[in-house]
């Protein structure tokens, strides 16, 4: 069982964490699109999405019986599925692996509900080290109004509900957003997060992002995926 | 004799649960442990009628029975979907929905709380699968200390007949045929039991676990463990 940091793949692995609203999910779709037409093998993996554990998830968050503990737990066997099955096989096969939040996520939210850093930390130790992890950094009142403009509805946990910090659930949100946004600065020199400055244009941040990974590509290998995989999703600018 | 019962307190193995008081648990925690088809239900389901008789209120609790995980665990082990990671983790999150939603509340109202298993077997089985121990340990910090582990100790051979009484035999899963240890599930249920056996002896020390000897008949076990358990609530209560 290899550990944090003991995994050596030809694959690479970028991860995009930040609180909601920061912009990374089009960030790092952007990036897809970029690494496929470059033409490297290119895997997507979405946090929380294993379909096994999703069913529990829903279940638990449905019937409101999460606990702090379980909630994490949860996610951990997520996580856990989707590094054994999505994440693992494609770095051995030389692909460029991206995932939407990672574990520091799991780090933030977690912690922020009141489970020990250092037992969540401990926890997510078979994971894979990314080769980097962005962090989308904005100011709260900024995604905040990303976020609440865009979206219908909060959801129960979404919004942290289970903290009891406020019986509105908008506030709730706000309060919640702030103490994961203070959990992911703490983490930025502990893991070595690279910040992009996300009140910037979305052109803007692409470019940096992009620069960076290519520092990173010089051995991966090109082997471009079918059309079809293409099709769907690719809007050239030439 | 001195009575100890208000110096009881509990202790987590490593870093503990948020939000749990551990001076209001008044009850006690009892664990029978030990391998498949070694008899620790038939002795749970004895024990839980006779402290129930001499007044103990008594939750009786076993594992993948959650409200929240149990029917995951069930699906993922029936289509075979999940990897020895996942399944580690998966088992931890029943592990834990049970401690914190049934075995801590029934602490907290003064239940004798007697387990079929706990997370040594769930360490066992991952350890056999070739997980860390250290890593395991550590994600198994969220449990509480029981007061006793009873270690119901027995060879391959002892396991068997047990097994062949079940209308299914051999099981897939406590065969270990999830990891390939032999040609068919006889000689896969031998190897696997022999790695858990070894498993569960090297924490015997490392966890304090009481060993009975789970050779002998039922009824011989049933009085040993009636014996050790009356003496560990006369001298807490």
């Amino acid at each position: 069982m290899r550990m944090y940091g003991d995994h050596q793949f030809p694959g690479k692995l970028f991860i995009v964490e930040g609180i909601d609203g920061s912009g990374k999910s089009t960030q790092l779709s952007l990036l897809q699109q970029w690494l496929k037409r470059e033409g490297y093998m290119v895997f997507f993996s979405e946090w929380n999405s294993s379909p096994l554990v999703k069913e529990t998830t829903r279940r638990g968050k449905k019937k409101q019986m999460l606990t702090p503990t379980t909630f994490s737990l949860l996610h951990t066997t997520d996580l856990a599925d989707r590094i054994e099955r999505h994440i693992i096989p494609p770095l051995k096969a030389g692909a460029i692996v991206l995932a939407d939040r990672y574990i520091y996520t799991a780090f933030a939210r977690d912690t922020a509900r009141g489970v020990s850093p250092r037992w969540v930390r401990e926890l997510y130790k078979f994971a894979v080290k990314p080769t980097i992890a962005f962090y989308f950094r904005v100011p709260l009142d900024v995604s905040l109004k990303r976020i609440l403009s865009a979206r219908a509805g909060l959801k129960y946990y979404e919004a942290g509900m289970d903290l009891g910090l406020s019986d509105d659930l908008e506030e709730s949100f706000e309060l919640f957003q702030g103490m994961i946004s203070r959990k992911y600065e703490e983490m930025v020199d502990e893991f070595g997060l690279r910040v992009i400055d996300a009140t910037r244009s979305i052109e803007e941040q692409q470019n940096e992002v992009r620069a960076i990974v290519e520092r990173e590509l010089v051995d991966v290998p090109k082997r471009p995926m079918p059309v079809r995989t293409m099709l769907n999703f690719d809007f050239r600018e030439d | 004799m001195e009575n100890q019962s208000n110096n009881h307190t509990f202790e987590f193995y490593g870093e503990g649960l948020p939000g749990v008081n551990l001076t209001e648990l008044r009850g006690r925690l009892i664990v029978i442990e030990g391998p498949d088809g070694v008899g620790r239900s038939t002795q749970v389901a004895m024990l839980k009628a006779w402290l129930e008789s001499n007044g103990h209120a008594v939750l009786d609790t076993g594992m993948t029975r959650s409200a929240l995980a149990g029917k995951g665990i069930k699906q993922a082990k029936a289509g075979i979907t999940l990897g020895p990671i996942s399944l580690t983790l998966f088992y931890a999150t029943d592990f834990a929905d049970r401690l914190e939603n049934e075995m801590i509340p029934a602490l907290r109202a003064g239940f004798i709380v007697l387990t079929d298993r706990y997370i040594y077997s769930l360490i066992a089985r991952s350890i056999v699968r070739g997980l860390e121990p250290s890593w395991i340990k550590a994600c198994y910090g969220l449990a509480l200390k029981p007061d006793a582990v009873f270690y119901l100790r027995s060879n391959v051979g002892g396991l068997i007949p047990r097994v062949l009484s079940s209308p299914f035999g051999f099981d897939y899963w406590e065969s270990g045929m999830d990891i390939h240890l032999g040609d068919d599930l006889f000689d896969s249920f031998a190897e696997y039991q022999t790695r858990m056996l070894s498993v569960f002896d090297s924490m015997i020390d490392e966890y304090g676990f009481e060993v009975i000897d789970a050779t002998q008949p039922i009824d011989v076990i049933y009085r040993n463990l009636q014996r050790r358990i009356g003496r560990l609530l006369r001298e807490l209560y």
